[in-house]
């Protein structure tokens, strides 16, 4: 051996034993953490939660997020909450009464403590309902609430407004509505309805949301934040009902990538991951079936159609689009994740609604569709020597961009030449918001179970949301004489009427119902599946 | 030298002046805002959070506001994780940069130089063409294939290490981020000390060193490795904006909860100040480890020193 060799061979002896003993040390201390968190665990029940999206904060009032109200479900008791099946159940308000024209509710507040032992007040709700509403606070969900009387002119910073919300004593509280709303009472639920501490506010200002400061009147309480990694939630003995609530903590762990999310869960790391990659669903089906749960979920996926554009103002054009997409081609062939095809804009089964619209020519074949279609196409002037030509726009996502692939080809059959044009998220909404497209995918999630959360996308007033920019006088009509309807029964029979213009009208082509798509522990007990998809941590348990 | 220094830092000022002022207005002329989202504010609430954060007023106005706020040490409040200033959540992310980052130029040094040197020592053998063939690999290998795949064979086949998080910030959740950060940079690191070697041990002061006697050992660690590791040293700039904005991509894959994480996350969701927050630390510690590589070669190299 030379000795160029022999130096060479020296020195990399030293880099190894140096690279050994960091590998045994490394290995000591990952065995000792191991059995420190092993004996941890034994002690306490911990559900550990991969979720989809880092909180964006833990003030109620600064939340538009699922992924962020998951935690604040978990702090803050609204007058009503989710129970286990997702459907609202008495929280802060023990019982309420309606008034005879269903626009006055005085809810009984349960006594029960914040989380330092200051009783909750009905003036708790006050303060926080008028604390969202403060234009200077600059809630993003603050027109949630405008059904209230006087919200909307509150926000609005309209001089001398006032808030139709009224602590009659520590225990009342008295709520006058604009309109006779029969879904109010699931709107309780959402965060913007919670109460605020006002006391610890005061105190520490827009600080009393740290950890070290936070008080909660909900089963669990903030003890620790890092950001992008995890948030842990604690179990706070001063909540009322705190004897049953069997997990002692909860930590949701910050994961935007679905992949390493479910390779956690496979790994034993996580007890559930809130969202799955839908490109891995047919492994999922073949290898984790007992944890794979996929269900219907409150949601629309949709074109909108800018109706005030040339080409889209015939309605012919628009209803030959929609006809030839196959629906049920995109659910089983290209998603295959269970969603459902969308006939109507309405979800089946959403509250107080009974079956919704649905398109006219639904039962047709799909053959027979296409044949329509290209018929309407002729009538309105379109054909191989003329062809309709846009431009179909979609956000970055692969399920999006697989979606548009496939529509450009189903309408390729009807002699209609699409090109697609893909952005990124923020560019893409903001377009929308203008009126900047010719076709452009959305999609709705509602906020509270009623019909009027997705058929108020199609009304004049309800501005850029209204992407097609549809203007319908006899929907508009419908829409408000429902909203002033008390009668649960006529107020669906008026939405359903509007629904029905709007299926004929087509400024939004229905695609498919959204479904929930989650992996959950076996060990995890009661975990119901349900359409809003919510699943307080009091509600569960872990199997030993 | 000292003139030297003192010359080298007052061109940063005006550089990283340059980075703030580019970054302000490339992040503003980028078409959404923060407040474009699937679920659409209304005009007024718009309005309300736009004066909340300056955005009402003109691009000229918010950036005066901006430089002003950045001279008495205010990065501002971050837009979507609302909780936490810039600040905080700087000082939160940047630890965990740091240590991946250092860690990796460390592994990289150490690593590199030595395998390299192997090679250099033992050239055109079978040993030096096997180094320099994994070198090559390691460098075609992007971050964002080598990353995935150390996770799934360490974390979830062996089961050895965590697939990917930062747990409390224990030892075991940093060793894959921190080897598929500096990977490339080994190889690269081998690479470049292994040809540098190779023309030092063959000039005619190390020649004349041999005919003196000397013993080998000492010729190649004293003499050689010194001018051997002055490209290695020259290189260390680079490697190490390289391993900030590879960072970038390891701390997304592995859920490491680094500055770069944000950069990635206020980027796509226009969270202006947080993104100038981080583009202004990224920069300042670019300056100035560019500033200390300059340094210490002036210090490795007598030319350069003498010059000085």
């Amino acid at each position: 051996m030379s000795q160029n060799a022999k130096t060479a061979n020296g020195l990399v002896k030293g880099l190894l034993n140096s690279s050994r003993a960091f590998v045994l040390g490394t290995a000591l201390l990952a065995g000792s953490m191991t059995m420190l968190s092993t004996t941890h665990a034994q002690a306490e029940k911990i559900l550990r939660v991969g979720n989809d999206g880092e909180p964006q904060s833990m003030d109620p009032h600064f939340i538009s997020t699922v992924q962020t109200s998951r935690l604040s479900d978990d702090m803050f008791l609204g007058l009503l909450t989710y129970g286990p099946d997702g459907e609202p159940v008495p929280g802060a308000a023990e019982s309420w009464t309606v008034s005879d024209d269903g626009m006055t509710y005085s809810f009984k507040i349960r006594d029960h403590n914040w989380s330092d032992g200051v009783p909750v007040t009905a003036g708790d709700f006050v303060a926080g309902w008028n604390r969202l509403l403060d234009p200077a606070t600059g809630a993003e969900y603050a027109s949630l609430l405008y059904i209230i009387e006087g919200a909307e002119a509150v926000n609005s910073g309209k001089e001398g407004a006032k808030l139709a919300a009224t602590a009659l004593d520590d225990k009342t509280l008295q709520v006058k509505l604009t309109a006779p709303a029969p879904y109010f009472l699931a709107q309780l639920t959402h965060q913007t309805a919670f109460p605020i501490p006002q006391h610890a506010i005061a105190k520490f200002g827009k600080d009393w949301v740290k950890p070290e400061n936070i008080v909660v009147n909900g089963p669990y309480k903030l003890t620790e934040w890092l950001p992008n990694v995890h948030s842990k939630l604690e179990k706070n003995p001063e909540f009322y009902d705190a004897a049953n609530v069997p997990i002692d903590e909860v930590i949701y762990y910050t994961y935007e990538d679905r992949t390493a999310m479910q390779n956690r869960f496979r790994a034993g790391e996580l007890d559930v991951a809130r969202d799955i990659a839908s490109e891995q669903i047919s492994w999922l089906r073949d290898n984790l079936a007992d944890s794979l749960r996929i269900a219907p979920y409150a949601g629309i996926y949709y074109y909108a159609i800018r109706t005030d554009k040339d080409m889209f103002k015939d309605v012919r054009v628009r209803k030959a689009l929609s006809m030839a997409i196959n629906r049920e081609a995109i659910t089983d062939s290209v998603l295959k994740t269970g969603e459902l095809p969308a006939y109507s804009f309405v979800p089946p089964g959403t509250g107080n609604y009974g079956e919704p619209a649905y398109i006219s020519w639904k039962g047709l074949s799909y053959n027979e569709k296409l044949e329509e279609a290209k018929k309407l196409l002729a009538e309105a002037g379109y054909g191989p020597d003329n062809p309709l030509k846009f431009t179909l726009r979609y956000n970055t996502s692969e399920n999006h961009k697989r979606i548009a692939i496939a529509a450009q080809n189903m309408w390729k059959q009807i002699g209609v030449q699409a090109e697609l044009f893909n952005t990124e998220g923020k560019i893409h909404y903001a377009d929308l918001k203008v009126g900047n497209f010719e076709v452009a995918r959305a999609g709705w999630i509602a906020d509270y179970n009623d019909a009027q959360n997705f058929l108020f996308l199609g009304e004049d007033r309800t501005g850029p949301l209204n992407y097609a920019a549809f203007d319908n006088p006899r929907y508009n009509e419908l829409m408000l004489e429902a909203e002033k309807e008390g009668d649960l029964k006529k107020r669906a029979g008026l939405m359903k009427q509007a629904e029905a213009i709007m299926m004929e009208a087509q400024p939004y082509i229905p695609i498919y119902y959204y479904v929930s798509k989650q992996l959950v522990s076996p060990k995890i007990e009661g975990w119901i599946d349900n359409a809003p998809d919510r699943h307080l941590t009091r509600w569960l348990d872990i199997k030993e | 030298m000292l003139s030297y220094a003192i010359r080298r830092l007052m061109i940063a000022i005006p550089t990283l002046f340059v980075v703030i002022t580019v970054a302000f207005f490339m992040m503003r002329i980028a078409p959404g805002g923060p407040f474009d989202q699937e679920r659409a504010l209304p005009p007024e609430i718009e309005k309300n959070i736009k004066a909340a954060y300056d955005l009402d007023k003109p691009l000229l106005e918010q950036y005066t506001i901006y430089i002003g706020k950045i001279l008495r040490g205010d990065f501002g409040p971050s837009i979507k994780i609302r909780d936490f200033s810039v600040a905080e959540l700087i000082m939160a992310g940047a630890p965990a940069s740091m240590q991946l980052g250092l860690s990796a130029i460390f592994l990289a040094l150490i690593f590199g130089v030595g395998f390299g040197t192997y090679a250099a020592l033992r050239q055109n053998s079978v040993v030096d063409f096997a180094v320099m063939g994994v070198a090559m690999v390691g460098i075609a290998i992007p971050n964002f294939v080598m990353a995935p795949l150390l996770s799934l064979v360490f974390g979830l086949y062996l089961s050895i290490l965590p697939t990917a998080g930062w747990g409390d910030g224990e030892i075991q959740y940093k060793i894959l981020p921190i080897i598929a950060l500096a990977l490339p940079q080994v190889a690269y690191i081998a690479r470049l000390t292994r040809g540098s070697m190779v023309e030092v041990l063959h000039s005619n002061y190390i020649r004349t060193a041999r005919a003196k006697g000397l013993r080998e050992k000492l010729v190649v660690n004293r003499h050689a490795i010194r001018g051997a590791l002055l490209p290695v040293v020259s290189y260390l700039g680079p490697a190490t904006a390289a391993v900030m904005t590879g960072s970038v991509v390891i701390e997304t894959i592995f859920g490491v909860p680094g500055i770069g994480t944000y950069f990635v996350k206020a980027a796509l969701n226009r969270d202006y100040p947080l993104v100038m927050g981080v583009v202004i630390v990224y920069a300042v510690m670019i300056i100035l480890l560019n500033f200390l590589v300059d340094m210490v070669y002036g210090l490795l190299d007598p030319k350069l020193k003498s010059r000085s």
